[in-house]
């Protein structure tokens, strides 16, 4: 069996400096993530959380935040009833000078087998993160609405 | 060619702010490949049964399949098998389908590496490192007209497993 886990590389003609402040700036997420808010003052032990037009969607606490290396926080679906009650999960980002390039590599894991969640971060990332990489790389990110994933419940 | 009973082993999706046209043009075109694909080139000849080739930028053959499924500008499937000695042999051949999807004002592609039997996760690294690579580079091209240039030697546990089964990079 597969680990229930998910992981995206994305390779960014960019600066980990950018990238960081991307994963952890509402002014770059409103762009990149839906129009999502990123809720945070990024030390570790502080309470994270996403809000999409004023809706908390998911809740966190940050576990490392090396700038702008590493950032890590647990992440809960806070939404929909059924991932609600689904054990928190934890997202890694890794950010890597490459050559003149950024590799960064997303690593969701903790899921139960059968994971609800699991399946909506699988449709939910590669999106939200080509969008950061063509905001980063062109100055505009994508127009894709969130209701085009096919995302239950979203 | 049967492949019913491949199974996907990999998937990689990306979003590109370009046209399903666009994005087939860039899978299947010589002079476009080139720019994304670490300096080689695709050669396809668009039919079911046509030949697929991948060359390294000297011009050997390193990459040799069919096209299984050909469908423009939404579908297409091909066998994708690297010409290491014994590799084809030894793994068996190698499936790789991109699908192309109209989403808002993007495109959604989505890679998916097939096999017909079970490889470690060490034989499939290859493909883990390279695709990433290979599509977050077509993106580029097709976004800001410059591809990236990305350094990258095959993976150290690939080689160590291949050369475990007896099949030799060259």
């Amino acid at each position: 069996m597969p680990k229930p886990e998910f992981v995206y590389v994305s390779y960014i003609e960019t600066t980990p400096e950018k990238v960081w402040e991307a994963l952890t700036s509402s002014e770059f997420s409103r762009q990149y993530w839906f129009g999502t808010e990123l809720r945070s003052d990024w030390k570790v032990g502080s309470p994270f959380a996403l809000v999409m037009n004023g809706t908390t969607t998911d809740v966190g606490e940050i576990l490392e935040a090396d700038p702008p290396r590493r950032l890590s926080y647990t992440f809960r679906h806070v939404l929909d009833d059924d991932m609600r009650n689904e054990r928190p999960t934890k997202v890694v980002f890794a950010i890597e000078p490459h050559g003149k390039l950024v590799k960064l590599t997303l690593t969701h894991q903790g899921f139960a087998e059968g994971s609800k969640l699991l399946d909506g971060i699988s449709k939910g990332w590669p999106a939200i993160l080509s969008s950061l990489k063509s905001l980063l790389e062109s100055g505009t990110a994508l127009a894709i609405p969130v209701s085009a994933l096919g995302i239950e419940g979203m | 060619m049967n492949i019913d009973h491949f199974k996907p082993a990999t998937v990689y999706t990306i979003y590109i702010a370009s046209t399903p046209e666009k994005v087939w043009q860039a899978l299947t075109t010589t002079e476009f490949s080139r720019k994304y694909f670490f300096g080689n080139s695709v050669e396809v000849d668009l039919k079911v049964g046509g030949a697929f080739i991948v060359r390294t930028p000297d011009g050997a053959l390193h990459i040799s399949g069919e096209v299984i499924e050909c469908a423009p500008p939404r579908r297409l499937s091909v066998t994708f098998n690297v010409n290491w000695p014994e590799l084809i042999e030894k793994l068996g051949p190698t499936l790789v389908t991109y699908e192309i999807e109209a989403v808002g004002e993007a495109v959604r592609l989505t890679m998916t590496e097939s096999h017909d039997r079970p490889l470690s996760d060490d034989i499939l690294e290859g493909g883990r490192q390279g695709w990433p690579a290979i599509l977050s580079s077509l993106k580029s091209v097709l976004e800001t007209g410059a591809p990236l240039l990305i350094q990258m030697e095959p993976p150290k546990r690939m080689l160590a497993a291949l050369k475990a089964m007896g099949i030799g990079a060259p």
